[in-house]
Parts: C-alpha cells; structure tokens; sequence
C-alpha cells in the first residue's frame, strides 16, 4: 500500500521556521489536498518529500523509506511536481520527457507509448516536438504534469499544479488529478484554493504557519468544525470605508449574528447563526443601515468557514 | 521487496537504471542541449575565427614569422592558442553549468526524480568535456591542416604531447569551473567569477608573485597549463632562469623565473581537477533547491 510519512519534520531558513515539526501520515489509495494559504509551508513540505531541501529536524517517509538517505529509492515509485521547473528551451516535450522516461527506467518497448499517452492526457500532441523555448507558462505546466505521471508511480506529489494555466487549464488538470484517483494511487495535492481541494480530493489535510492544523476526510473536517450546519458567514461590500465601532455595536445586535470582523477597509466578514433566516435578517439590517452596502457574499459552504476559521485561529 | 539499492523494480514494470547509466543519460541529453545552445556556435565561432586569423596571417607574411622549423610552426600556432581555447571552453560550458540549473530553473526538472545530484553533475560535465572536445577537434584539424601544408614530411612528437597536455587542461579547468559553477546561485555572478580568475586573476597573481613573492606558483592553475606551450620549445625552458636586470647605478636586482616540469605541471593539473570535483558534487548535494 502507498504511503507517505513526515515525522517531526521541521525546516528553519534562519530564524524563521517554516515548517515546525509537522506529523502526517497518509496510507492507501486516495487523493488528500494539502490545504493552507500562502506561506502555509505546503511547497517546503513537499521539497523535503523530494530532496531538494533537508529537513532542519525530523524526516519525510515514502513507502517507508527515509527520502534525505534513500533518495533513489524513495522516489523510484513517486512522481512529483513541485513549484514550477523549466525545461531545456532547446528540447521538445518528447524529448524531455523521454529523457524522464530513460532515467526512471520506463522499459524501452513501453518508452514511446508511455511518452504520447502522457502528453496526450495534457492535451499537447499538437506540440510535442517544437521546442519548449517559446512555450507559455501554462504549455509548460502541462509538461511538468505529463513527467510526474509519465513513469505511472503508485504516488503522486502535486504542488499547486494548477497555477499558471488560464482557467480553463485548471479545470483540465482537475479533471486529469480526478482521472488519476480511478487507479488506485496515492495523490497527495496542495493548493491554497479550498474549491480545488473540495472539487478532487477525498481527504484533506489543512496547514498554516507550518502547522498541520487537521486531517481527516472532507466530510469529517466540515461537520467536525462547523457544528450542526446552521453555522454560516457572509462577506459583505460597501461603497464607502466602514465605520468599525458604529457598525460591530450594530451589527452585533442583530439576532443571530455571532461576530462581525473587518477584512479591510470596505470589507468585513459576519458570523452567524440560524441558518437561511438569519442571513435574511442581516442582509435586511445592513441594507436599512444605510452604510452603502454594495456585495453581500454568503460563504460557499461549512468547508470554507471551516478553513477560514482554522487558519484564522493560527495568525 | 528487494534490498538493493542499484537496481529498483516497481509493479509497474520500470527498473531503475544505475547511477552510472544515468550519469550517461544525463551526459546524451545535455549534449544535444549544447550543440543546440548559440553558446556553442559562438564558441565556434570564435574558433574559427582565430584559426582564420592564424591561417591568413601565415600565408601573408609566411611561415617564415614562426621560425625555420616544424616545431617551431606548432609552437607559434599552438602553444599560443590552445591554452586560450581551452579557457573559453571552460568558461563556456562550464561557467554556469551549475549555477544555470538554480537561476533557470531547469535544476527543478530532475532533481526531483529518483536521482543522485552527482549523477547530475557528472552526467553535465561529460557533456561539456564532449562540447568542449568538438571545439578543440576543430582547432586541431585546421591546426593540422596548415602544419602539414608548410612541413608536409612530418608532425613533431612534442606536438602529440601537447596536445594530450592541452586535453589534462582541459579536463582541469572545467573542473575549476564547474566547481565555482556550483559555489552560486546566479549564472551570470557565476561566469564573471570564472572569467576573472581564468583570463586574468591568475596571470595577474603569477605577475604579483614574480615582483614581490620570487616563489614558484606551483599552486596555479595557469602555472601548470604552461607545459603545453613549453613542451614544443626545443630545448625544454630550464625549471629556473636567473635574470639580472640592469638599475640606474649599474647591475640592478635579480629576478627568477620559473617554469614548470612537466610532472609539474601535470601534477599541478590532476590536482586542481581532483579537488575541484569533489568540492564541486559536494557543494552541489548539500545545496538546497529553495
Ligand atoms: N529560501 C527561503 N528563505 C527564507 N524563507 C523562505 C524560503 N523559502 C520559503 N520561505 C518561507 O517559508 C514559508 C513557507 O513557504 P512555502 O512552503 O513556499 O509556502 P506555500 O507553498 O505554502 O505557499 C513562507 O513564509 C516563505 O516566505
Ligand atoms: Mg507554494
């Protein structure tokens, strides 16, 4: 069974600790999200699982084996893209990754197949052997992905692979992450879009400050945290700067409103409680209060406040 | 599952390749990046260029401007040249080989693959020893071809030797510079740093050592290269000259100047090359892919 481990894994960049002592261990074949805002320590993580930084303290596991001591080992069965690499301008899709494939000791009989289904499930057969050079950042991003897969390794370690593709892209790389789960894989993704990690992934594993704050399944995480469900928050817009004080006293009198937070200086962010009725009463108030309210966005979902609550809670 | 750490056989059939065959996968695939690089047909050029100049400079004022014999031909046209080839070729391909894999990003394609660092490393730096030796190849043949044009009767000895000489060069200053290649982050910092030591710190310390020091400078680089152009002087320059210059009020101070044996000078390379390389891959697996 595929896993991966970080035991105590810590990474300082001078005084400041980016990754402090992280313990997480996913086991089988699923797709877990790594979820946390920027700065989070999502990408210092999954460099560890690649080698490419040490660890300050602890290590990362694959399968089992420790990757700072075994690397080849280690990673002979994971695939990963972390950040975003470039490749030799000179060389052409097939060519770069045929060199992938050489390296991982993808069989010679296998090679070119391999090769065209990787960049035909990215959607690049048209450019396969034009140089890389001129390609986009996207075009590129879409090589990176056909490389981590190009070898079929049973895991898989993905680093914001959507960013840098219009949104089109994304959903296409949704939709290729999604296609990966139906071989029973270990697919470990970060993103710091909750959507993203709601939309593909089984498990979610949230980070912030370079702690892991949970892990558990999706639905867990959201009943887990946002009580019987009547829990909501809205995000509301005003044509003018707020006024904090006039507006917490009265907006926190409003029934059913849990707590009032300015985000900036036209935006703020309302908790409440109740359910439908309440988020009708509030946005009534606000209206009558006459503070030039132009958005009132309700939250997408419990998962959303769940996140936003956890990484609120760690600033 | 197995215990060995040369071969690693995965369910879905791949057998990871040895670190040594991946150091030449590595070394296939960078060398077509490098005779696909304008650096390459620059180098080329440039190349070219010089033995264009030898070959026309030659032929117009004759061959006469070297000296009466063969040897005296090659030690015009390559114990002059050969030397500098070999330290643009360095720069060249070596300069930013490593430097260029952080700045550009392209470290970040492989690293992350079931790979050593100095399978990277080495696998690079074969590759610019074979793009370095194409050049070189070229300057030899229109070397070859001009000496056996004037001395059709034979190639001296002295020349195969320094050629070999010119090939442990070589092989010593990419070394070097793959070594400062990995010392930094940014290829152009990278480059200029070789550039200085290579084309003028090293002549600028021998000078400096020969005013006030009056030692050998067994521990340059350059000092050791010079077997290439003494080798084709007959007779071999004497290991110490002893030179009185003339002052205002008469006999003025003496100056001695050295020059390398060719174990010297050999040892003095090997040497430069061994540290170099292992300082080198150490550098590069201890450095972090931030
Ligand atoms: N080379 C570095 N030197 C100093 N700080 C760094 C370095 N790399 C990352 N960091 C810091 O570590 C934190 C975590 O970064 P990162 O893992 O890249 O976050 P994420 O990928 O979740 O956005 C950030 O605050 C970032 O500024
Ligand atoms: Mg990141």
């Amino acid at each position: 069974m595929p896993s991966i481990e970080a035991v105590n894994l810590s990474k300082k960049y001078g005084s400041f600790t980016a990754l402090d002592s992280l313990n997480l261990k996913i086991e089988g074949a699923k797709c877990v999200g790594f979820l946390g805002p920027n700065g989070a320590g999502k990408t210092t993580t999954l460099k560890i699982f690649t080698d490419m930084i040490r660890p300050s303290a602890g290590h990362a596991m694959i399968n089992g084996i420790t990757v700072h001591e075994h690397k080849r080992k280690a990673l002979a069965h994971c695939g990963a893209l972390i950040e975003t690499p470039e490749i030799y301008p000179s060389l052409t899709p097939s060519e770069a990754l045929s060199m992938i494939a050489e390296l991982r000791g993808v069989p010679h009989s296998d090679r070119s197949r391999r090769i065209s289904e990787a960049i035909e499930e990215v959607k690049m057969e048209e450019w396969a052997d034009k140089k890389v050079g001129k390609f986009s950042k996207g075009m590129k991003q879409r090589i990176n992905i056909a490389a981590a897969l190009l070898s079929e390794p049973d895991i898989i370690l993905l680093d914001e692979p959507t960013t840098g593709l219009d949104p089109r892209g994304m959903s296409e790389v949704r939709e290729i992450v999604r296609s990966l789960k139906q071989k029973s894989r270990l697919i470990f993704m970060s993103s710091h879009l909750l959507n993203e990690v709601s939309d593909v992934c089984d498990e979610v594993a949230m980070i912030d400050h370079g702690k892991l704050l949970v892990y558990d399944t999706l639905a867990n995480v959201t009943s887990k945290f946002s009580g019987d469900g009547s829990d909501g928050s809205v995000e509301i817009g005003t044509l003018r700067p707020l006024d904090e004080e006039i507006l917490k006293s009265n907006v926190a009198s409003i029934p059913g409103v849990l707590s009032f937070e300015r985000i900036d200086v036209k935006n703020a962010r309302v908790r409440f409680s109740g359910g439908p009725e309440s988020q009708e009463r509030i946005l009534v108030a606000l209206v009558t209060m006459k503070i030039g309210l132009i958005s009132f966005r309700p939250s997408s979902s419990a998962l959303e406040d769940t996140y936003l609550n956890l990484i609120k809670d760690t600033l | 599952m197995s215990n060995s750490s040369q071969t690693e056989e995965s369910k879905e059939g791949n057998i990871l390749p040895s670190s040594v065959s991946q150091v030449g996968i590595v070394t296939k695939y960078e060398i077509s990046n490098y005779f696909r690089s304008r650096r390459f047909f620059i180098l080329l050029g440039i190349g070219l260029a010089i033995s264009a100049l030898l070959t026309f400079l030659i032929a117009h004022y004759g061959v006469s401007s070297f000296g009466t014999t063969s040897l005296d031909f090659y030690s015009g046209w390559w114990g002059r040249s050969a030397t500098f080839i070999v330290v643009f070729c360095a720069i060249f391909f070596g300069g930013d080989a490593i430097s260029g894999e952080f700045q550009n990003k392209t470290g970040y394609f492989l690293v992350g693959n079931p790979i050593r660092r100095s399978s990277i490393y080495i696998g690079k730096w074969f590759a610019a020893l074979a793009a370095s030796l194409i050049i070189l190849g070229v300057f030899t043949a229109i070397t070859l071809a001009n000496g056996l044009y004037y001395f059709p009767s034979s190639v001296p000895y002295q020349f195969e030797e320094s050629f070999v000489f010119t090939l442990v060069y070589l092989i010593s200053a990419l070394g070097l510079t793959f070594f400062f290649s990995s010392l930094f982050k940014s290829s152009s910092f990278s480059i200029l740093v070789t550039v200085i030591l290579l084309l003028f710190g090293f002549s600028l310390i021998e000078e400096l050592i020969f005013v006030f020091a009056h030692i050998e400078p067994w521990f340059l680089l350059s000092y050791g290269s010079e077997i290439v152009g003494d080798i084709l002087t007959n007779p071999y320059p004497q290991h110490t000259i002893q030179t009185t210059g003339f002052g205002p009020g008469g006999r003025g101070p003496t100056f001695t100047t050295y020059n390398p044996t060719i174990p010297e000078g050999l040892a003095i390379m090997l040497i430069y090359f061994t540290v170099t390389a292992v300082l080198g891959l150490v550098l590069f697996e201890r450095k972090e892919f931030t």
